[in-house]
């Protein structure tokens, strides 16, 4: 295939995309805007947020980063943290495992770019006909990835020339993950394993004050999942 | 305020560890292999439990005991579900939730 052959193929595969990615468009520019914004007040301007969004991409990650930043330089607990926050990751990767398994260079940019919002349209979307499933995939992920890149940068702009009192903007992860809740509550099988995690993760915390319980809280999780199996599966095929 | 080189040593331990938890998966299960029927359950029950869990997280500071009582949260979540309900716009609801949130710790409960 000649050079010309290939961008033209890539163009085809990001104007068919296109039209899925504008939800997340809308979401992670605002949601970057108020990242660049939060982060701008904490003293990091644009650059800063801008080289956030192009290395991490991630979004309740780097909500959890700007406190991170500004609390001084501790690497461990930002490690920790960070991998606490993200493990809900390492689940995304496993119905993806047989797809990603043909596409060659392009998978290992493609699971860095796994965030929720891109693995739920690369779960739900399918390519139309004369587009290839990688091309489509591809796109779907470099189109999501530039919209955070945008909005992340502009909200840098915008923080640090504006004065903003920015008291409370952190409130839009905690929303965000509200209206992901609600979303997910539609479908009644998945209502008992939402509430078994709403129901651990309060006790974890009561019990295990604010910096331990989400290891607990995820440790309490496995377990109880383990434990109740074959309820739990039963309720998923009944629907 | 921490350093240059100590703010870039930060996004790259955030860049590495957000990679890590995306590869974990791939590394731990190779496409050529069956993944073991656990782990393909887990991936089906654990994401509804997990958002339920950074919800927790989010409020993890919030005083109860003491003024105001959550009560902030309390109303902005109720406010967030509500337009989401009604509208079934998800951006309208974070941004109107999050708004009115910001004046409420900013200016009612200040």
């Amino acid at each position: 295939m000649t050079t010309e052959e290939k961008k033209q193929k890539n163009l085809a595969a990001v104007r068919a995309a296109f039209p899925h990615t504008i939800p997340v468009l809308t979401g992670y520019v605002f949601m970057g805007m108020a990242f660049g914004i939060l982060l701008g007040s904490k003293g990091f301007g644009p650059l800063w947020a801008f080289c956030m969004a192009l290395f991490v991409f991630a979004g309740s990650g780097q909500f959890l980063a700007v406190g991170l930043m500004a609390s001084g330089f501790h690497p461990l607990t930002a490690l920790l943290l960070t991998l606490m926050v993200n493990a809900r990751h390492v689940f995304y990767g496993i119905p993806l495992l047989e797809r990603f398994k043909h596409f060659g260079r392009a998978k290992y940019y493609m699971i860095f770019a796994l965030t929720d919002e891109t693995f739920a349209l690369l779960c739900s979307v399918k390519p139309p006909a004369g587009v290839s499933e990688r091309r489509f995939n591809l796109a779907i992920c470099a189109l999501d990835h530039s919209y955070w890149i945008t909005g992340c940068t502009l909200g840098g702009i915008l923080g640090t020339a504006l004065p903003i009192n920015t008291a409370g903007i952190d409130f839009v992860m905690t929303a965000l993950f509200v209206v992901i809740f609600l979303e997910q509550w539609r479908e009644r099988q998945n209502r008992r394993p939402a509430l078994i995690g709403l129901g651990i993760s309060i006790l974890c915390r009561v019990l295990f004050g604010p910096q331990w319980f989400i290891l607990a809280a995820m440790a309490a999780l496995v377990l109880v999942f383990g434990v109740f199996k074959r309820p739990l599966e039963r309720g998923m095929q009944k629907g | 305020m921490i350093t240059t080189v100590q703010g870039v040593a930060l996004v790259a331990i955030f860049s590495l560890a957000t990679l890590f938890t995306r590869a974990l998966p791939f590394l731990a299960f190779p496409a050529s292999r069956p993944t073991p029927h656990f782990v393909v359950y887990l991936g089906r029950v654990l994401p509804f439990a997990i958002t339920a869990m950074i919800i927790v997280y989010c409020l993890k500071d919030t005083p109860i005991l003491a003024a105001p009582h959550g009560l902030p949260e309390l109303i902005a979540i109720v406010v967030v579900g509500a337009i989401f309900l009604l509208f079934k716009n998800s951006l309208v609801a974070i941004a109107g939730g999050t708004i009115l949130y910001m004046v409420l710790v900013q200016v009612v409960f200040a």
